[in-house]
């Protein structure tokens, strides 16, 4: 039996440590299996450095043409968009590889035992933020790739979470507008930033200039564009994160209602613009007023949304 | 049909709620439990979601409110061992904000913030500034009024108020009064909110709707009135807003006068909702204590002309005089504020221009305000009977402009009007000041002046007021004409007997009240009664005539008692002395000037009565007579005031020259030192017996004037024992000619009006008995008369009636207290006379029954003639009464 199941076990085991493994923060990161693992959290220009130790099964020995171990960052995109399911992108192998670095740690030859390899990628370039999306996905990970003539390669993959912290942006106006139907309703809504964090919270107020029906409630939406794809075969894919209720009744001209939406709870992204020429992700305020014959009336207004470096 | 369906539906939905909200409780207990805050937060606002149910009526979502507000006060202590726990307040207060769902939201984040409070991590005003912003959230007028009213409740022990323990800085309670009247005005506009969201709390059903749409009865008016219902069901949770400022430590007068009250009237007026309006006014008038009303009334007053026209501004301001008085009564010290805020009129001013704004008030509305304002002034200011009056005068004004009022309502409110002073003062007199009360009763109908003016008699009764002067029963006879005499002309068939009986009585009994010692102000009074009485019609006089000439008769008397009381003064004189002549000469000259104006004036008056003691006394021109005397008295009156004084002075003359002793100057002789004083006194004292004389004949000729009024009404049994009384009087006014003028009277009337022969004996034993008692008349007269009453006597109809008679004519000789009335013989024969009528009564009766009759009649002879034979009468002897006894015994 065992001998079975050795015949189809890869002939070595790869693992992939990091030097401050133990000190580094690790964050979860969702597979495509499903299953949500803890992986260390990596910024753009950072070192990458670690082991690589390879330790053949008992009393075999591992021929190979060489050790190598590459980093690589993935942008995964599902080929028809909406239908599948997303543990498919990358399966499908249709990923690209905007970084692709490579280390190679071993000349062809022959490991007995366990082998260890130091490797080090220094200030590494990474330029955009690991995101897992609905139809697109952004990924970095380490390959180690023992080359093999025969039986196939043996390869290793270690998963790592990047994340970019920005500063509090100098210039962040407040986003104040005036909408309404001719006759019907009036508004103004005011929110005191354009551009929050992802711990931020979303203060503002609502006033009402006019109103000729009969509002059951007011929510605020906090919606997720993402869209990929180019040109012609752009395609966008809209979420709602949150549904927030603001207000329940109906107003009456004049009254002002007040907004304190805390960001903390939902799973936001920053705004992603454009990466890569792939992919963007949007975030948008949807202001949403349902009277009580359950017509919406809303107003959607783009902000921003940032990782702020957390200072403790 | 529809309706019952609603309720049982509305029932099935409480019970749905209550069934939720329980289950979600139950798992956050568990959660509090096992320390979850996670789950504890999930599951209150699950629990809180059932909160969000727009299905029923506020009571009903009451119920479902207290038990949630139970549940929040298990989840305020967990947050309480939370924090104490290490977990940060400040972590809390935002976690509750993460819930999606506004309502179980500002539920946990008050119910937190209360935490927050008590921690002092944050400054009190701050927390409470959020979170009544926060609420803004919530704009359905039913889950808004509860979650407010849930911050007010949560929040009431922890104001930043002066003492409490969460005052910070300085000007912490300005934030507290603050943070009150936001929530208070947003609870209000809530709540008025919900009279023009026509339901809109059932609008998000749409079953429902179709059912209100299809269920005929449901009308706008119903709808309308269910609102209303349901308005008033919630108006307290408003309302103690108000009454937490009250408690609020920190609201001293300066702030009331300058934030709170200011705040709370521009809420008030802006919401221009009636019923909120009129709720609200009485709310600030309950809550707040009675100095404030008082320092601010002007303010407070200045918010009602400006109330919408519908509001029941009477109830809310009578509601503040109410308190106003009350707080006026509670204490003397408090009046000088009273003065000093002029509160009267600016009560005045403002309900003036209440009426004016409001011009489809109905007057009933004025009339119940007057009528407050009115209660107000008696007891603040009792001593101001011109602030009465000025009330009364304006309302006047306003009825003036309505004609008779026909509101039942109205009637009654002026009947308490009307009342309060009588009430207050106890006191007619001072009412009768009043110079509008009378027009004020004018206005009222038939039927109330009546009661008003029974109201008023009653009054007088019950307190014994003294009404001395014309000028006053004047008034008073004005104020109650209502009963002296049928106002619009037509007589009321379907007046109840009793009642008006009742009504005349009381008539009758307020003219026994009126009384002056001073004879001529009494007759003037009378001669006021006289005139009123007189327009009264057939069937009032005889109810008020008899109570009439009874009161001149007690003027005859007054007037005989005064003449015995000036005899004695100028006898006195007389022998004292005299001795200052000079003054006495002085006086005389002085007096013999007027007394020459004087003589003049009262022959002139005499004149009367000389020709008046033909057939008719005044004839035709007898109304106008009164008139005359009137002025003829008043000049008179001067020089009554000079006898007076001279009387006086001479009476006083006597003990001055004692004590002057011996610089009296003795230059007259002894003989002009007797004359003088004596004519002095002689003259002036004829003189003065003349004037009453003159006065007393006046009276008597406006007495036979009066009671002839009766012969039409006709009543003359009435008439005759008036004339009876009349005679009587006269007799103990030694007036002969006048008390024979009256027998005359009586027995004219006997002969011609009084036929039926019942009456006929009463009214013979009437003047037997009065005329037994004369003692002023002559022998003449006197035979004149008893001769008639004899034989009167003898034709009564039946026989044992004259026999009866005859013997009671037997005491006309025979007046025990008077030597020259013993006639014996005469008895004597009155008596013989009724054995024979006595004896033919028997024979009568054997005749025709064939039974001896009783002898009760014999028995009442013989008890006749022992009466005599005790008093001594020579004429009945033994043998006569032996004579008599067998004769019965037979």
């Amino acid at each position: 039996m065992n001998y079975l199941i050795g015949a189809f076990k890869p002939a070595c085991n790869i693992s992939i440590t990091f030097t401050d493994g133990k000190t580094r923060k690790q964050v979860p990161l969702k597979k495509e299996n499903g299953q949500t693992v803890m992986v260390p959290l990596f910024q753009s220009q950072e070192n990458i450095s670690g082991k690589v130790s390879i330790e053949p099964v008992q009393g075999k020995k591992v021929e190979h043409n060489g050790v190598k171990i590459e980093l690589l960052g993935q942008i995964g995109e599902l080929l028809f968009p909406g239908t599948v399911h997303c543990e498919m992108y990358f399966d499908r192998g249709n990923f690209y590889d905007f970084t692709s670095l490579v280390r190679e740690l071993d000349v062809p030859g022959e490991i007995y035992e366990r082998k260890t390899y130091p490797f080090e990628f220094s200030t590494v370039e990474m330029p955009y933020e690991t995101y897992n999306g609905v139809n697109v996905r952004l990924r970095y990970v380490l390959k180690v790739t023992v080359s093999r003539g025969y039986g196939g390669s043996i390869v290793e993959y270690q998963d790592f979470v990047v994340r970019n912290y920005t500063p509090a942006p100098s210039i962040n106006n407040s986003i104040k507008m005036e909408v309404g139907i001719e006759d019907c309703l009036h508004i103004e809504f005011e929110y005191n930033k354009s551009k929050y964090h992802l711990k931020d919270v979303i203060i503002g107020k609502i006033y009402f200039l006019l109103v000729r029906i009969k509002i059951k409630n007011m929510d605020l939406e906090i919606r997720r564009r993402e869209s990929t794809g180019s040109g012609a075969n752009t395609h966008v894919e809209t979420e709602t994160l949150a549904k927030f209720e603001l207000m329940d009744g109906a107003p009456v001209r004049g009254e002002s209602i007040p907004i304190r939406l805390f960001l903390s709870p939902y799973e936001l992204t920053p705004t992603h613009r454009n990466i890569n020429n792939k992919f963007s992700v949007k975030y948008y305020l949807n202001l949403v007023l349902v009277d009580e014959e359950d017509r919406r009336y809303f107003k959607q207004q783009e902000i921003t949304i940032y990782r702020l470096l957390e200072t403790s | 049909m529809m309706i019952g369906e609603g309720v049982e539906d509305e029932e099935k939905w409480l019970s749905a709620g209550i069934t939720g909200l329980q289950q979600n409780a139950f798992y956050m207990h568990r959660a509090l439990d096992s320390n979850n805050l996670r789950d504890a937060l999930k599951y209150s606002a699950q629990m809180l979601s059932e909160l969000r149910t727009s299905k029923l009526s506020p009571q009903k979502y009451y119920q479902l409110y207290m038990r949630a507000f139970d549940e929040l006060r298990k989840l305020e202590m967990f947050f309480k061992e939370e924090t104490r726990r290490g977990c940060s307040i400040i972590d809390l207060y935002e976690l509750v904000q993460h819930a999606g769902n506004i309502l179980p939201r500002l539920y946990l984040l008050c119910t937190v913030g209360s935490v927050y409070i008590k921690s002092k991590e944050a400054p009190s005003k701050d927390v409470l500034k959020d979170l009544v912003e926060m609420c803004r959230g919530i704009q359905n007028p039913v889950r808004g009024l509860f979650l407010r009213s849930y911050l007010s409740q949560v929040s009431r022990d922890k104001l930043p108020d002066i003492g409490s323990e969460y005052e910070g800085d300085a000007d912490t309670v300005n934030e507290a009064v603050e943070f009150v009247l936001q929530n208070f005005t947003e609870m209000n506009k809530l709540w008025v909110r919900m009279q023009h969201q026509s339901l809109a709390c059932h609008g998000a059903d749409p079953v429902l709707r179709i059912a209100v749409g299809l269920s005929g009865l449901q009308g706008p008016a119903r709808e309308k009135e269910k609102r209303e219902k349901e308005r008033s069901e919630l108006r307290d949770l408003v309302g103690k807003n108000l009454h937490v400022l009250s408690q609020i430590e920190g609201v001293d007068l300066d702030m009331y006068k300058d934030i709170v009250l200011p705040r709370v009237l521009e809420q008030v007026v802006n919401c221009k909702d009636e019923i909120a309006q009129c709720y609200l006014m009485d709310c600030i008038i309950q809550v707040f204590p009675d100095e404030y009303h008082l320092q601010t009334l002007e303010i407070l007053l200045g918010a009602f002309p400006q109330l919408q026209p519908s509001v029941d501004i009477k109830t809310v301001l009578s509601r503040l005089m109410e308190r106003l008085s009350n707080y006026a009564a509670s204490s003397t010290e408090v009046l000088p504020e009273f003065l000093q805020v002029e509160a009267f009129s600016k009560l005045n001013n403002a309900i003036g221009k209440v009426i004016e704004a409001q011009v489809d008030m109905p007057i009933l509305g004025a009339v119940t305000l007057y009528s407050s304002l009115l209660t107000f002034t008696l007891h603040v200011h009792p001593d101001r009977l011109d602030y009465a009056d000025q009330v009364l005068g304006a309302c006047v004004k306003k009825l003036s402009s309505n004609g008779k009022l026909d509101d039942r309502r109205a009637t009654k409110q002026i009947v308490a009007l009307l009342s309060a002073p009588l009430e207050k003062y106890n006191d007619i007199v001072t009412v009768l000041k009043l110079s509008n009360y009378p027009h004020v009763m004018e206005y009222l109908d038939n039927e109330t002046n009546k009661v008003m003016a029974s109201v008023i008699i009653q009054s007088i009764m019950k307190n014994n007021t003294h009404i001395s002067t014309a000028e006053k029963v004047e008034a008073l006879f004005e104020l109650i004409k209502g009963l002296i005499k049928d106002l619009d002309g037509t007589l009321h068939d379907e007046v109840d007997e009793d009642d008006f009986k009742e009504e005349q009585n009381s008539v009758a009994r307020l003219i026994q009240m009126l009384h002056n010692d001073d004879p001529e102000e009494m007759f003037k009074v009378i001669c006021t009664v006289r005139k009123y009485i007189l327009t009264g019609g057939p069937k009032r006089l005889p109810f008020t005539v008899p109570p009439l000439v009874f009161s001149f008769t007690q003027g005859l008397l007054l007037c005989t008692y005064l003449i015995g009381q000036w005899y004695a003064v100028a006898s006195a004189g007389y022998h004292g002395q005299l001795r200052n002549l000079e003054l006495a000469f002085l006086v005389f000259v002085v007096h013999m000037i007027f007394i020459v104006i004087g003589m003049s004036i009262l022959i002139r008056q005499l004149q009367g009565p000389d020709q008046g003691s033909d057939e008719n006394p005044f004839g035709e021109e007898g109304s106008n007579f009164t008139e005359k005397d009137f002025s003829a008295f008043k000049s008179d009156s001067i020089e009554l005031m000079f006898l007076d004084w001279f009387l006086k002075s001479a009476w006083d003359a006597p003990t001055g020259a004692k004590r002057n002793g011996d610089s009296v100057s003795p230059c007259l002789n002894p003989l002009e030192a007797m004359i003088f004083p004596l004519v002095v006194i002689y003259v002036s004292l004829l003189f003065l017996f003349l004037w009453f004389l003159g006065y007393i004949y006046v009276t008597c000729g406006l007495l036979f004037q009066t009671i002839e009024i009766l012969y039409g009404v006709p009543a003359p049994e009435l008439a005759l024992r008036l004339y009876l009384q009349c005679a009587e009087a006269a007799n103990d006014c030694d007036l002969e000619p006048v008390a024979y003028e009256f027998f005359t009277q009586a027995y004219i009337l006997y002969e011609e009006e009084i036929s039926d022969s019942r009456a006929q004996v009463t009214a013979i034993h009437l003047i037997i008995g009065t005329l037994q008692r004369m003692h002023v008349f002559g022998v003449e007269n006197r035979d004149t008369l008893t001769h008639k009453a004899t034989g009167y006597s003898a034709k009564l109809l039946k026989k044992p009636d004259q026999c009866r008679a005859v013997y009671a004519c037997s005491h006309l000789f025979w007046v025990d207290d008077q030597d020259n009335m013993k006639d014996g013989e005469r008895v004597l024969l009155c008596l013989k006379r009724a054995l024979r009528i006595a004896n033919a009564a028997q024979q009568m009766s054997n005749a025709t029954r064939g039974s001896t009759g009783s002898v009760t009649l014999f028995v009442e002879i013989l008890n006749k003639y022992l009466y005599f034979f005790e008093k001594g009468n020579p004429q009945i002897n033994v043998a006569a009464i032996q004579s008599l006894i067998e004769l019965d015994y037979n």
